[in-house]
């Protein structure tokens, strides 16, 4: 494996990364609060879907942005009432919410755009465009670091970028903000971005089904990085590494030498959680308040 | 809705004139009716012959993979004759199923089955995929192309070789990237990864990309816009996705296959019937979005070698046949 190919692998894992990223830390935050969260892939879709149609409506991608958010908020908060002023079982409530947004986006979609469920294509304003790190042009002759900051680092839409600065900002929040309600709405906004993120910077518009099963990788990055934050940010990038390599079995081929299964390199991520979880690699103790109704004491 | 919408009109349809006038029917694969690909041909091809003929249709989109013998069985018994279904992926139901209303036709694309009351609509997908591989050969400044399937089946791979073939004789130095998006059905519908393919494919100097892989090649083609090189669209004529984008289409008459079934009605005659290079069944798009990109040598070129192809002089190679390809590897 030559040098561009390892920088084109490692530009294609932070675009993949990044859904998964926002996902985690959504989860993270529910989680650490003692709310589980198994919606975390509704909440994208139905992120996705709005954040697609009304940038689409409008022809602008910040308000697609924005009715993204909205729409995974609104999840979010059915999934705050359900399970914390109504008590009720957490995954539950996740799980009927994820096929609510399942059924609801195509639904929906097809009732505004009549293009069986899709959204239509994205152009121009309407979409996150890859932006240009300053330098980035000039310091591509310097060897090694040059390319990596021009081809891995440069290029991406602004959101990848919020993605990574959300890491820092989600360490220092979860160190001072313990109201559940709290955690929930930030879980829908990061949802809504994972969710916009996909329709709108990825993609060119909603499609059925689109977030294709990211939220339960996410539940199981949250794991792998034993619900904290910085180490999300390398599960995450590493399942989005295995992303990467699955579409390149060519690579992998000629580094092992030995053909590989490209469904193996799909559940990766999966088994690596497994073995973590079977306490092989540290332990993953999840947050204590986790899945218990909460009654304030007086 | 306009599944329901069909139900009354037919129940009232009924009741005017008795049980003699039978609908036809059309069953949508998963890649769903708007797929801008294969399922969408089949649509067009039912809605040219409502327009035409002022009948009406019954048509049901498939949801998951468990309905496929509920939906095949539903629209038999509410009467529809013939009822035609798109993909290979009903021929394992509609062994079992035909049987079980002899009095009713079935018209199956993409797959031969062989029962008294059914109708094989078969491809040369190798044919086309031969041709637009020859313009994407001669269009391809970096000497390499790409192939994005979707689900890997024989019928994907098919595509493919007869692509590599027409690759390899535009140019016989050329590299052709083959990817398939995934192997279950759910393949048909992932624009995410085949845009991410497709970038991966740029990335190991591709210039042209050819996606056969129905709703996923919607994210091919994105990616390649994007990335400002060209693709190849497949089924249904897509130049106009992206326009000056997209080098050319593979078309696949789909809808000549159901407007045919349609017509025929209770009629329709069982067997095999073969829609090849030779009957237009399979061919290349061209139009007023892809003009500029196609030069007059290329057209020459690829006309020269259909020519060839109708005559029995040029022979492509069908990857199922014997399940081996001549100039690539699965």
């Amino acid at each position: 494996m030559d040098y561009a190919t390892l920088l084109q692998l490692l530009d294609s894992t932070l675009r993949l990364a990044t859904p998964l990223l926002l996902a985690c830390l959504a989860g993270l935050f529910s989680e650490r609060s003692g709310i589980f969260d198994i919606g975390l892939e509704g909440k994208m879709l139905a992120a996705a879907m709005a954040s697609g149609a009304v940038a689409f409506l409008t022809g602008s991608v910040w308000l697609g942005l924005l009715a993204g958010i909205g729409a995974s908020l609104i999840f979010a908060a059915i999934h705050g009432i359900a399970s914390i002023t109504f008590r009720g079982n957490q995954l539950i409530s996740g799980v009927a919410l994820n096929f609510l947004a399942s059924g609801l986006t195509v639904l929906i979609a097809q009732a505004m755009f009549g293009q069986g469920g899709r959204t239509p294509p994205l152009e121009g304003a309407a979409r996150f465009n890859p932006i240009t790190l300053p330098f980035a042009e000039s310091v591509q002759g310097v060897p090694i670091l040059g390319p990596l900051y021009y081809e891995v680092i440069s290029g991406h839409s602004i959101l990848v970028y919020a993605a990574i600065a959300l890491v820092p900002i989600s360490w220092w929040v979860l160190n001072r903000v313990g109201l559940r309600f709290a955690a929930v709405a930030i879980t829908g906004i990061l949802c809504g971005l994972a969710g916009a993120y996909m329709a709108t910077a990825l993609q060119a518009g909603f499609g059925r089904e689109m977030t294709a099963g990211r939220g339960y990788i996410a539940l199981a990055a949250l794991i792998f990085a034993k619900w904290r934050p910085v180490p999300a940010l390398w599960a995450c990038l590493l399942f989005g590494f295995f992303q990467a390599l699955a579409l390149r079995p060519d690579v992998v081929e000629a580094v092992v030498r030995v053909k590989v299964p490209v469904p193996f390199l799909d559940a990766l991520p999966y088994i690596l959680t497994v073995i973590v979880l079977a306490g092989f690699i540290g332990k993953a103790i999840p947050p204590r308040a986790g899945g218990e109704p909460y009654v304030k004491e007086r | 809705m306009t599944f329901m919408k069909s139900l009354l009109g037919a129940s009232a349809m009924a009741l005017a004139a008795g049980a003699a006038l039978a609908e036809p029917a059309i069953i949508f694969d998963l890649g769903g009716k708007f797929d801008k690909s294969f399922n969408e041909a089949a649509f067009n091809g039912a809605t040219k012959w409502a327009t035409e003929t002022g009948g009406t249709f019954k048509e049901l989109e498939m949801q998951s993979e468990a309905q496929r013998e509920q939906a095949l069985r539903r629209m038999a018994e509410s009467g529809a004759n013939p009822v035609v279904m798109t993909g290979f992926a009903f021929g394992d139901v509609l062994n079992t199923v035909a049987p079980d209303f002899p009095d009713t036709k079935f018209a199956i694309i993409d797959m031969v089955v062989d029962q008294p009351n059914v109708k094989s609509v078969v491809f040369t997908e190798h044919e086309g995929s031969y041709l637009v591989g020859m313009m994407a050969g001669l269009a391809s400044k970096t000497g390499t192309v790409g192939f994005i399937g979707g689900m890997d089946i024989p019928l994907i791979r098919r595509f493919g070789c007869g692509y590599a073939q027409g690759v390899m004789a535009a140019n016989p130095a050329a590299k052709v990237v083959l990817n398939m998006t995934g192997t279950t059905p759910a393949a048909w519908n992932d624009p995410v990864k085949g845009a991410e393919l497709a970038k991966g494919q740029k990335a190991q100097g591709a210039d042209v990309i050819y996606a056969a892989a129905g709703g996923t090649g919607v994210g091919v083609l994105q990616a390649a816009a994007d990335e400002g090189i060209l693709s190849i669209g497949v089924d249904s004529n897509q130049n106009g996705m992206h326009p000056g984008q997209v080098l050319t289409s593979m078309l696949k008459r789909v809808d000549v296959a159901v407007y045919n079934a349609f017509m025929e009605g209770v009629d329709l005659k069982p067997g095999i019937n073969v829609l090849d290079l030779k009957a237009d069944g399979v061919g290349y798009a061209m139009d007023d979005n892809n003009a500029a990109l196609v030069t007059p040598e290329m057209k020459a070129a690829v006309d020269a070698a259909a020519e060839k192809i109708k005559s029995g002089e040029l022979v492509v190679h069908d990857y199922m046949s014997d399940n081996t390809c001549p100039a690539a590897t699965f």
